[in-house]
C-alpha cells in the first residue's frame, strides 16, 4: 500500500490525500446525524447527550471549512493560496482587535498592522523569502509598533494595549502566514509540493474528534482547567493526540516523511494546535464571549472565524519551523549557496 | 451609473471593514415611515447605519448632512446627493426660514430619516444631550415612528481626524420606538430619547 502511494506523482498523492480526508469526514458526519436522529427522551443524560452531539457538529462544520479552505488553495495554486491565507489572517485579525480595548492612540498602530504589516509579511511567504518571513514580525514589527503608538502620545496603559496588539498580529498574521509558506516549501526527493501541509489540519482536526469522541460522559474525568475550558482534560487530550499521530503516520505515504518522521511531525502539530486552541479558549473567556467574530452571536448563531482557525495560527509556525530545521529544506540551502557566491 | 456604482463600492468597504450587522432588537425592519436617531462620533456613523439598512428600505430612508460641510466640494455634494440622497440642513440659523424646514418637507413627502440629534460629532463615552431639533419633529409630524439606535464601535474605526480607517468589527443595535407622551416637556422628551438610545449600547452584553 505505502509502495503503490509513493509510485504515484505529488499531484495524485495530494489528490488521494484529499479524498480519504474528504471521506472520512463524510463518515463522520453522516454517523453523528445518525446518532443525533435516535429518540432519547428528555432526561438529563439526554440533555447531555445531545449537548455532545451539537459540539461535534460544530466541530465537523469547523474541520470541513479547514479543509476545503485548504483544497481550494492546493487546488489553485500557491499564488492563490497566499491570497487566500492573507485574507483569512485580515478577517481573524479583525475579530481579535474587535475584542481587545484600543484607544484613539493606537489608531495608526492598527493602520500599520492592517495594511502594511499584513500585506509584507504575506508578500513575503509568496516570494518564498523565508529567512526574512519568519522575523520580519518578532523582529522588527515588533518595536514598530510601540514606537507607532509611542508617538500618538498616550501613555495609558500602554503596554497591555500594545502587548495585546502585538498578539493578535502574532497569532493571526504570522501563525496563519506559515499556512501558505508549508505549500511552498521543497524537499529534495519530492516533486514541486509536498502532500504534507493537507496532513496538517486533517491531524488537527482528528485529534479533537477522537478527544472529543472518547470525552463521552460514561469516561469523561473531570476537566484540567475548569475556569478555561469545561472540556479539556489529560485523559481525551492524549487519546486525541494519539490517534491524530497514529493517523500521521499512517498516511506517511503521502508526504515527504518516513512513517516515524511523519508520525513525530504529526504529534506536533496535534500538540501545538490543541493546545493553542485551548489557549484562545482562555482568551475568549477572560473577555466574556463564547466565540469570536460579531457580538450578536446569540442572534446570529454564527460564530467568528477566529474560532475555526485558532488550532492552526499556532500548529503551522511549530511545524513550518520544526519541518524546516529538521530537514533542512532547499530554499535555505539554496540561500546559503548564493550567498557564498558572491 | 456612477452612483450606483459609489454606493455599491462603499457597501463592499463598509462590509470589509466593520461587518455592518444590523441588530433589530426593539423593532423589526419594515418599510413605515420612521426616524432613526443614533449616537454620533464619527463621520462613518452615516455610511454605517445607511448600510446596516436592508436594501428596500435604503431607497426610502434619508440621513441628514450639515449644509455647509458637505456642499463645501462637488465631490461632497455629490456623494451626499446621488449616493445618499441626503437632506441638507444649515447648521446656523440664517435670516427667517426655519433650519428644520427641509426636514419637515421630506417628511412631507413621505422619507424616512435617519438623524443624529447631538448634533455634532462627539469623543467621550457617552453622548451629549440632544438638541431640540428630534422633538420639534415630532410635534409636527407624531405619527412618524422614532426608532433610536446605537452604533458600536465605529469612533474606533475612524477617530475623529483620522484619514485611514481600520478594520473593526461594528453592529448597529435598532431598539424599540418611542412616542412624545401627551403633555410631555421638551427637555424631559429629550433626555428619554437619549436614555432610549444609551440603553442599546449595554444590549450585546447579555446573553
Amino acid at each position: 500500500m505505502n509502495q503503490y502511494l509513493r509510485n504515484l506523482t505529488a499531484e495524485q498523492q495530494v489528490s488521494a490525500l484529499f479524498i480519504i480526508v474528504f471521506g472520512l469526514l463524510f463518515v463522520t458526519h453522516v454517523t453523528v446525524f445518525m446518532l443525533s436522529l435516535r429518540e432519547r427522551g428528555d432526561t438529563p443524560q439526554a440533555e447531555v447527550v445531545n449537548a455532545r452531539l451539537a459540539e461535534a457538529r460544530a466541530l465537523l462544520r469547523t474541520s470541513w471549512a479547514m479543509v476545503i479552505v485548504f483544497w481550494v488553495g492546493w487546488a489553485s495554486g500557491e499564488g492563490v493560496a497566499t491570497t487566500l491565507f492573507a485574507i483569512v489572517a485580515f478577517f481573524a485579525l479583525r475579530e481579535f482587535i474587535t475584542l481587545s480595548p484600543t484607544r484613539r492612540g493606537d489608531h495608526r498602530s492598527l493602520v500599520l498592522a492592517f495594511f502594511v504589516v499584513l500585506p509584507i509579511q504575506f508578500w513575503l511567504v509568496a516570494t518564498a523569502h523565508f529567512d526574512l518571513f519568519t522575523v520580519f514580525i518578532p523582529v522588527y514589527v515588533f518595536l514598530a509598533i510601540p514606537v507607532v503608538s509611542a508617538l500618538a502620545d498616550d501613555p495609558q496603559r500602554f503596554l497591555e494595549r500594545n502587548a495585546k496588539l502585538q498578539w493578535g498580529i502574532m497569532v493571526c498574521v504570522y501563525g496563519m502566514s506559515h499556512v501558505p509558506a508549508l505549500l511552498l516549501l521543497q524537499f529534495p526527493e519530492m516533486g514541486k509540493q509536498g502532500a504534507f501541509p493537507g496532513v496538517l489540519p486533517g491531524v488537527c482536526g482528528a485529534d479533537r474528534h477522537a478527544g472529543s469522541a472518547s470525552g463521552q460522559p460514561p469516561l469523561a474525568p473531570a476537566p484540567q482547567a475548569p475556569n478555561v475550558s469545561q472540556s479539556f482534560n489529560w485523559t481525551s487530550w492524549s487519546i486525541g493526540v494519539a490517534a491524530g499521530s497514529l493517523l500521521g503516520g499512517l498516511l506517511s505515504g503521502i508526504t515527504p516523511f518516513k512513517p516515524g518522521q511523519a508520525m513525530a511531525m504529526a504529534l506536533i502539530a496535534c500538540v501545538a494546535g490543541s493546545m493553542g486552541h485551548l489557549v484562545m479558549k482562555a482568551l475568549k473567556r477572560d473577555r466574556g464571549v463564547p466565540n469570536w467574530g460579531a457580538q450578536g452571536h446569540s442572534v446570529t448563531g454564527a460564530s467568528g472565524l477566529l474560532d475555526r482557525v485558532d488550532a492552526l495560527c499556532f500548529a503551522a509556525p511549530v511545524f513550518f519551523h520544526s519541518v524546516r530545521w529538521y530537514f533542512g529544506p532547499v530554499p535555505s540551502v539554496k540561500l546559503v549557496i548564493v550567498r557564498y557566491e558572491y | 451609473m456612477r452612483a450606483k456604482l459609489m454606493s455599491l463600492f462603499l457597501l463592499g468597504l463598509i462590509r470589509v471593514l466593520t461587518g455592518a450587522q444590523a441588530r433589530w432588537h426593539g423593532c423589526p425592519p419594515k418599510a413605515e415611515q420612521r426616524i432613526y436617531f443614533a449616537n454620533h462620533q464619527s463621520h462613518a456613523d452615516l455610511v454605517m447605519i445607511w448600510a446596516a439598512l436592508p436594501h428596500e428600505l435604503r431607497g426610502i430612508t434619508r440621513p441628514i448632512a450639515a449644509k455647509d460641510y458637505w456642499t463645501k466640494t462637488p465631490f461632497k455634494q455629490w456623494i451626499t446627493t446621488a449616493v445618499f440622497n441626503a437632506v441638507y440642513v444649515e447648521r446656523e440659523r440664517t435670516g427667517d426660514e426655519d433650519p428644520l424646514q427641509p426636514l419637515f418637507d421630506a417628511l412631507e413627502h413621505g422619507d424616512s430619516l435617519i438623524i443624529f440629534p447631538e448634533g455634532t460629532r462627539g469623543n467621550a463615552e457617552e453622548p451629549q444631550p440632544f438638541k431640540a431639533g428630534l422633538y420639534n419633529l415630532t410635534c409636527k409630524f407624531p405619527e412618524v415612528v422614532l426608532v433610536p439606535a446605537w452604533i458600536n464601535n465605529v469612533q474606533r474605526v475612524m477617530p475623529k481626524g483620522e484619514v485611514v480607517p481600520v478594520p473593526i468589527l461594528c453592529s448597529v443595535t435598532f431598539g424599540a420606538p418611542i412616542r412624545l407622551e401627551p403633555g410631555e416637556e421638551r427637555r424631559a422628551f429629550l433626555d428619554r430619547a437619549r436614555l432610549a438610545v444609551l440603553a442599546l449600547r449595554d444590549v450585546w452584553a447579555a446573553p
